[in-house]
């Protein structure tokens, strides 16, 4: 993996393990000439099985005795329209299907970090890839990017419920009030609050990930020392974060998609 | 933190995969949640109007049963009443029938003992002539006496 005749150090380790494998070199903070290869793949992979899987059932999908899986995902459905009914007030044709595609695709994105650590990077190095790493919510780019696309939404929203004029007229008069003086300072505020919840929820969903699988690496580092102590340690303490980290897994996809719908109620509902 | 064109990649990867959902998933699952919903509507509403349906029909079974009760009541009554009466023009046509047969039997007996009378008054009126040739032997001449004879007899 690392240099080749010696077995990696542990901060080789975990450098390696957080390097991606990316088209180019990286040139400072946002380089648009460079690109993430694993995150996309994973992340396209994974959407790809959601909309497939689900697809399959909504297919076979019948209005009499549903079958095990049907009524599982009958049951999410019902729980994502359910939210979306009570935060969205307006039409929530696009809105309540963008839900369950972002909650179940964040759950498989996140659940591929309950796969152990080495399994993807060691089959990728197997098939020539120096790097892979294959969380991509463990990426900024594929959380942020995900947050962009909501914060488009938001946007379109507002145009759409409030028109060009009731937009721009929340955005200069509100929340202090139409006073000219005050315009700026309104203005100021509502594009940080507008950033400020972007980031927030990429940063998020990013943050909790990525630690979580700091952890493993640090929790299969214990077994790679190669002791008993390190190899019960290994079984014992991955056990229980892979198990607590179920409830991350699920939870940050929850929270990720729960707060999509907030913004966008926000944006049908004026100041 | 290395932004790159991941992020914008990601941003249209997000949109397809929503537009996807929103065209071929959402609808189908929805479709057939509301059917069922409508099914299962349907099927309360068919229960309630069975259940009044079988009110009124054990109702109206009750009517029903009461009314042939009383007819067959009413038909008990009538037979017996008949029964009755039957029994009463048997018994009278008997006893009509019985009277005239023991009429029949008297006025029989009564010629009988008529003849029988008459039968023994010639005898007697013989056996008296019979006596009485004896008695008077020659004396009498029966085709000389015989009117005396004869008023004899039926004096006897």
């Amino acid at each position: 993996m690392a240099a080749e005749g010696h077995a990696p150090t542990a901060s080789e380790y975990v450098v390696h393990h957080l390097h991606h494998l990316a088209a180019g070199k990286q040139h400072g903070l946002f380089d648009i000439t460079n690109v993430h290869y694993d995150t996309l793949f994973f992340s396209i992979l994974t959407g790809l099985i959601v909309i497939l899987f689900l697809r399959s059932v909504a297919k076979k999908a019948t209005s009499g005795v549903p079958g095990r899986l049907q009524a599982a995902i009958e049951f999410l459905v019902e729980m994502v329209d359910g939210q979306a009914k009570s935060i969205i007030h307006g039409d929530r044709s696009f809105i309540a299907p963008m839900a369950l595609t972002v909650f179940c695709w964040v759950v498989l994105m996140n659940a591929i970090d309950l796969l152990p650590v080495d399994w993807i990077p060691t089959l990728g190095h197997a098939m020539g890839f120096e790097y892979t790493r294959p969380l991509p919510t463990a990426d900024l780019n594929g959380t942020l990017g995900i947050a962009i696309g909501v914060l488009m939404l938001m946007i379109y929203y507002n145009f759409k419920i409030k028109g060009v004029g009731g937009f721009i007229h929340e955005l200069f008069c509100a929340p202090f009030g139409s006073n000219p003086i005050l315009w700026i300072p309104n203005f100021a505020l509502n594009l940080i609050e507008f950033i400020s919840k972007t980031v927030s929820l990429g940063m998020r969903l990013f943050g909790n990930m990525y630690a979580g699988e700091l952890i493993f690496f640090l929790i299969a580092l214990l077994g790679g020392s190669a002791t008993a102590f390190g190899f019960v340690g290994h079984i014992l303490a991955g056990s229980v974060w892979a198990i607590f980290h179920i409830l991350i897994v699920l939870l940050q996809a929850f929270i990720f998609m729960m707060l999509t719908l907030v913004y966008l109620g926000q944006a049908h509902e004026g100041h | 933190m290395n932004l790159n064109a991941t992020l914008i990649a990601q941003t249209i990867v997000f949109f397809v995969l929503a537009w996807f959902t929103m065209k071929l998933v959402w609808p189908p699952i929805m479709k057939a949640l509301d059917e069922r919903a409508s099914k299962i509507a349907d099927g309360l509403a068919a229960a309630e109007k069975g259940k009044q349906n079988l009110a009124s029909a054990e109702s109206r079974a009750g009517d029903i049963d009461r009314e042939a009760r009383a007819r067959a009541q009413e038909v008990i009554a009538a037979a017996e009443k008949r029964a009755a009466a039957i029994i009463e023009e048997a018994k009278l046509a008997a006893k009509t029938e019985g009277d005239r047969i023991i009429a029949g039997a008297r006025s029989e007996v009564q010629q009988e003992a008529t003849q029988l009378r008459d039968a023994l008054r010639h005898q007697v009126a013989a056996l008296a002539v019979a006596g009485a040739e004896k008695i008077l032997r020659r004396e009498v001449d029966t085709k000389v006496h015989e009117s005396m004879l004869s008023e004899l007899a039926r004096e006897l």
